[in-house]
This record gives structure tokens, sequence and C-alpha cells, in this order.
């Protein structure tokens, strides 16, 4: 029988869950878990500048590797902290496990120093969070807590530990369960054969049908079945912001991702399907604009983990509650059984019109003799690259330009925060992808607004040696506000311009890395190639882009799927 | 429509306040709220009343089903059911009122739980719609003080909510 305490239960049970980073930052109420975390060495822990980016470097983890992240911190200001993290992980469905340290369990209650009530704080933007009530529950409730995280509708668990749940000298039994049964918790593991069925004959009779791809496709490792089943179908594939990457962009059934900057033959094909295939896609209101006018043609088969993601925008008419891939694969093998194929002639002309769509926009920018132009920066990139990096964002127009422009064929290689919209995500979610993909290329897309909210990890970066590149799209204001101020409130400039910007290329020095000023257009692609180069090195890449820039497509304001502005004059 | 939600709920610390939260966080309502551990002493049953259109009944019982602690749940307006509430409530009985109030109770099968020489203390039991006429029936004026307890629901015949 082994006697642990709770704080090296605790690290004991992480080691037994198989995590190798833990990304956090100590405090009084955590210190017997961080001592605990001294006397071993098998789980490395990072220490940042600021919770919030201990969670987004957990969160980058877990969506470039598909395993959940955890994060460490103290009670109070150090939970409080990692709220904005937390709830950036839950609205994309990130699987992570948040231990917080609690004042002893005897102050609760009391307003006692780094008090605060985080089970209540966290409770609106968390899977679930548990409260460690007995230093034996140690094992089991961590056991637990990566469980909820990583199956089902994956999202962040909070664990609150208090302090006297980790006292050294008191020890108990450690035993780590194997095995995790809640009677109140039995995700799906399989689709319904009989909506299933009913489903494949729906698109066998499709004429204009097209499949609608989000990030459950990611999440659920499904990619695979979902190119397979496009292929053997030939339909248009569109995915989602999260759900880029799922299907290969470069293909040429892929007609890029969809909704409010999403290209205009996805919008178009969609307005005009007769058929969609949501997998692993939540119907969201940056994808499907006035839904009173959403695709009114179109039959709808919904495939979801989470029943409650089906019907909840908009109605579908065969809902099928399961993981993606198990689905998809059934789908397959109903697809591969059946003498039906769709419609050849029906299919032909739906291909002949998404390619008069496709000619007729094609993502095309004016292209500009003095300025930089972000599309153009986020080309290069993809060329330097191979299309083969990591590729993190922080929030804004930069982060739409990248997603527009940078062509992933593998998922989980585009990692944003695309439910919350959280500036101050894209470098720390670099760190979290870099630390544990040192050999891969990983770019974070960044503007001179977001960078600054969590600039100060640039010295962790420092620590760790995390050489990741910084692509500063630096347009001098707020660019997706200033844009929406152009647009709505006729280019009053409402606190969208920082009127006072560091010298990025000076600061990135201070921290002891490369910073490079990119500001003529001939200087972009030799200066990005030298920053590709330094393999060893983070390197900060200021570069002065068109700051008149908007971007396009745009869907039109409480209009249907197809009405955009394609360009500052151009509305269809 | 008004709904009644039965819910079986793990019987520990915060489940109540992940139910209740769910129902802010998204924007839903809460008419009346009740509960209690069951005879089984790990799990509470909880009844809320609520109303919405079917879309958000749906959404309301499939958010509720994520919660990790909600067991089971049943929408008992879907079937047919019994409801009863509980209301205590403090008259003011004096002179000639008290012979038509004591009639009034008995028309409505309460019970008078505690008197003084100006007060009655009436115990009701029924549906919402019973005690809502008792109020009208004894004349709100008389009234002094109102305790409900919020909707039990249960439905008829095999029915079962239980593990």
């Amino acid at each position: 029988m082994e006697l642990l305490s709770g704080a090296d239960m605790l690290i004991r049970s992480l080691q037994d869950e198989g995590i190798e980073y833990i990304y956090g930052y100590p405090g009084g109420a955590a210190l017997h878990i961080y001592d605990a975390l001294f006397r071993q060495d098998k789980v490395k822990h990072i220490l940042v500048r600021h919770e919030q980016a201990a969670v987004h470097m957990a969160d980058g983890y877990a969506r470039a590797s598909g395993k959940p992240g955890t994060v460490l911190v103290t009670s109070g200001p150090g939970a409080t902290n990692t709220i904005t993290g937390i709830a950036t992980a839950f609205m994309d469905s990130i699987p992570m496990v948040v231990l917080c340290g609690q004042v002893a369990s005897t102050l609760i209650g009391e307003d006692a120093f780094q008090e605060t009530d985080m089970i209540g704080v966290s409770r609106p933007v968390v899977k679930h969070n548990i409260s460690v009530r007995h230093p034996e529950e140690i094992p089991e409730v961590i056991r637990r807590a990566y469980y909820i995280a990583s199956t089902g509708r994956p999202g962040p668990v909070v664990v609150d530990i208090p302090k006297d749940m980790t006292t050294p000298n008191e020890r108990y039994e450690y035993v780590f369960p194997k095995k995790v049964k809640l009677r109140s918790y039995n995700p799906a593991i399989r689709g319904h054969a009989g909506q299933i069925k009913k489903a494949v004959d729906m698109l066998m009779a499709a004429k204009r049908p097209i499949i609608y791809a989000g990030g459950g496709v990611v999440l659920g490792k499904a990619s695979k079945e979902l190119t397979e089943l496009a292929h053997k179908l030939g339909f248009p594939v569109t995915n989602t912001l999260m759900g880029i990457g799922g299907f290969p962009a470069t293909d040429k059934q892929s007609l890029g991702w969809l909704g409010m900057h999403g290209t205009y033959e996805s919008n178009m094909a969609m307005h005009h399907s007769d058929l969609i295939l949501a997998v692993g896609a939540r119907f969201d209101d940056r994808v499907t604009n006035a839904t009173e006018k959403f695709c009114p043609g179109a039959r709808i088969v919904h495939i979801d983990i989470d029943p409650a993601s089906i019907s909840k925008t908009i109605d579908a008419d065969v809902p099928i509650v399961g993981p993606v891939d198990a689905v998809l694969k059934e789908m397959l093998g109903l697809v591969a059984e059946s003498k039906e194929r769709p419609d050849a002639e029906a299919l032909k002309s739906w291909w002949k019109q998404i390619d008069e769509w496709r000619a007729f926009h094609g993502m095309r920018y004016e292209t500009s003799d003095t300025h930089i132009k972000p599309q153009e920066v986020i080309e290069a990139i993809w060329r330097i690259t191979n299309g083969d990096a990591y590729v993190t964002s922080d929030v804004g127009q930069h982060q739409m330009f990248a997603a527009q422009y940078y062509k992933f064929d593998k998922p989980n290689r585009w990692i944003n925060s695309g439910g919350l919209g959280t500036m101050g995500f894209g470098l720390p979610a670099a760190m979290g992808v870099k630390l544990s993909y040192p050999d891969s290329e990983v770019v974070c897309v960044t503007g001179e607004g977001s960078i600054q909210m969590n600039i100060q990890e640039l010295s962790t970066c420092s620590q760790y040696n995390l050489p990741v590149k910084i692509v500063n799209l630096n347009n001098q204001a707020l660019g997706m506000v200033k844009q929406w101020q152009d647009m709505n409130y006729e280019s009053r400039h409402s606190q969208s311009y920082m009127g006072s910007l560091p010298d990025f290329v000076k600061l990135a020095e201070a921290y002891g890395h490369v910073g490079i000023r990119i500001d003529r257009k001939e200087e972009l692609e030799p200066k990005l190639r030298e920053a590709f180069a330094m393999k060893d090195k983070l390197v900060f890449l200021d570069i002065y882009v068109d700051p008149f820039e908007h971007v396009y497509p745009m869907q039109v304001a409480r209009g249907s799927m197809k009405d955009m502005w394609l360009s500052k004059t151009e509305r269809v | 429509m008004r709904r009644i939600i039965s819910v079986l709920l793990e019987n520990e610390p915060g489940a109540l306040s992940r139910v209740v939260g769910l129902f802010s966080q998204r924007n839903y309502n809460i008419e009346t709220l009740t509960v209690a551990p069951t005879e089984d002493e790990t799990l509470s049953r909880l009844t809320v009343t609520t109303s919405g259109s079917d879309k958000v009944i749906e959404q309301i019982t499939k958010q509720l089903n994520k919660l990790i602690e909600v067991v089971k749940l049943v929408d008992l307006t879907e079937g047919s059911h019994i409801e009863r509430e509980l209301m205590l409530v403090k008259l003011k009985a004096t002179g000639s009122q008290r012979a038509e109030i004591k009639r009034t109770v008995d028309i409505f099968r309460g019970q008078i739980v505690d008197v003084t020489s100006t007060i009655y203390t009436v115990q009701l039991a029924g549906n919402s719609d019973k005690l809502d006429a008792f109020i009208q029936a004894v004349g709100p004026a008389g009234v002094l003080e109102v305790v409900r307890s919020g909707v039990s629901g249960i439905a008829r015949g095999e029915k079962v909510l239980s593990l």
C-alpha cells in the first residue's frame, strides 16, 4: 500500500494520466502542489507570465494534438485570470483540465485572502467543475476530470483544490482508478442506424448537395472519413472557420470556408443547395446570417455528438446524434453497399454552376504598388512554409486573412479562437504547439492590437526557447473595428486607432529575440524567407500593411447567405 | 406554453446552482422550482415549471441533460400527470368574516392550521389554478401573507421517473 499526501497524489495522478506538460503560475494556495511538482521530473511545468496565457497554451496544445491540455494556478486572482482562457476553450469545445488552488476548506466563505468562489465563477464557461472535498478523492477526481473533458463534446473542466486537501504530512492510500463510471454521463458512441440509412438515401437523391463540415470533424478526428465520403459522392465541401483543414483546402471539391467572411462560392452554393449534410457544425450566427432567410430550398441532415447543437438555430430534417467519425464510417459502408449513385447529370450541372461562381470572385483582391497587402503576406507565408505550418491567430482582420489565404490541407493546423473571439490567444497558443511539436514550423499571425494583449509571453518564449514566428500585420488600427466603423458608422473611428505603438523590433530584442520590420513591398518575400530560415530563433516580423484594407467577402447584415459585399463598392 | 419538467439530479453540493444557472445563462424562464432528496439519498428530485415555444422547451431539456449531474428528466406535460402545490395563507378573520372564511376553506378542501382571535392560517393543496381561485374567493384584501411551495408533479399510471 502506497501512502501519499494530497499534493503528491495530484501529481502522481497527472503522471498516470500521461500528462507531459502543465502550464501555470504558482501562488499561496497551490504551494503544496508546486512542492510536489518540484520533487519529481515526469510532469514538466511551464511558467507563464500571466495565467490567461497558461490556458491558451494548454488550448493550443490540445487543438494541435487532440489531447487534453492541463493548467495549474493558485486561488483568487490566479484562478480568475484563467476565465477568459477557459471561456475560449469552452466555446470551441477544447478538452482541458484547469487545476486551481483554493483557500483551506476551513476558510471558505470567510472572504479569506485570495479567496474566490471559482466553482461559481467558472460555472457558465466549463463543461463541468469539481471541488475536492477529501484528499483521498484526488485520484478519482483527476481521472474523472480528464474523462469528462475529453469524451463526448469535449470541453474544459475546472478542479478546485482547497489547500488543506494537499497538506504534506497527511498521507492516504494512492489508487489510480482504471475506469470512470458516471451514471449520469453517457455520451453517444454511435449514431442511430435508421437515421443514417435515411440520410444516405437523401444524399443519393440530392441534385444540389453540399457538405458543411465544422470543428467537430477536426475534434472528432474524422477528416479521413469525411474526405473519403466527399470523394465517393463527388459533392462540394465547405468548412466552417473551426473546420478548416478537416477537408483539404487545395482539393478541387473544396469551396473554402463559409459564412460572414467565407468565399463567394461557398455562400452561394449553400444558399442554392437542395441538401446540406452538416457534420460537426452548429449553424452559428456567423455562418447562417439571418436564420429566417437561411438556405430556403435545402433539406438538412445534421450529424453532431451534442444533441443540443441539433435544431438549436436551424431545424434539421434528419438529426443524427453520434461521434462524427463513427457515423461517417457507417455512411461510407452504406454508400459502398448501395447500388444507387447520386444523379451524375444533376451533379455535373451543379458543379458547372459552382465553377461559374468560383470564376466570378475567386478570392481576388486589389494589389497596390505602394502598400503591402495583408493577403499577400499570408500567401507568401503559405509558399515559404510549403502549406505545412501550424498557424495560430489572434482575432480581427488578420485572423480572417490568415484563414482565407493560407490553404490548410491537414486538420489541427489552423488554431484560432473561433467562438469567443479572444484577442491575445495567438501567441500563447503558438507556444503550446511549438513546445510539443518542436520540429514543426509554428506561425502566429497577429495584429498590433491583439499581440499586445499577451505580449509579456515573449519572456516565456525566451525561458523555454520557443522559436515561433510572429507575423504582425501592422495596420496601426484595430482593423476589424475600423472596417465596421467604415461600413456602418460613416468612418467615425471611435477608439479604433492605436495612438502609440511600441517599436516592436526593439521590444522583441529586449526579450532576447529577433525583430524585423518590413514596410516596403519588395522586401516582403526576401525578409520573410530570411526570418523563416532562422529555425532556432523567435522572429517578430512587424509588417506594415495597407491600413485601409477591408476583409471581403462580407455578408450583408440580416441578409441571407448569398447577400455579400465583394469589395468596398460591389454588393451582390 | 407552460411546462412541468421533472428532473432526477445527483444530490451533490453545487448541482442545484448548475440547473438554476443554466436557466439564467440561456435566458430561459423559471416560474416555480421545488427540490428535495428522494427515497434514494444520492438523488434529488427537482420540478421546474417554465414556459416557452416547443423549440425553447426542446433546448431546455437538451441543455439540462448535458449537465453532468442530471441523471434523467421528463417533461410531465407531454403526458397525463398530477400536479400539486402547497399554500399556507394567513387571513384576517374577525367577526362575521370568520364563518365565511371557514366555509370557503371547506369548499376548497383546505384546513385551518392555526387560529388567533383575529387570524386564520390556512393550508391548501392543489394545482396552481385552484390556489389562485382560493385567493380570489376569500378576497385579496383579507390576505396578510402567502407562502407557496411551487409545483411538484408526477406522471399518471405506470410511468415512473427513476434509475
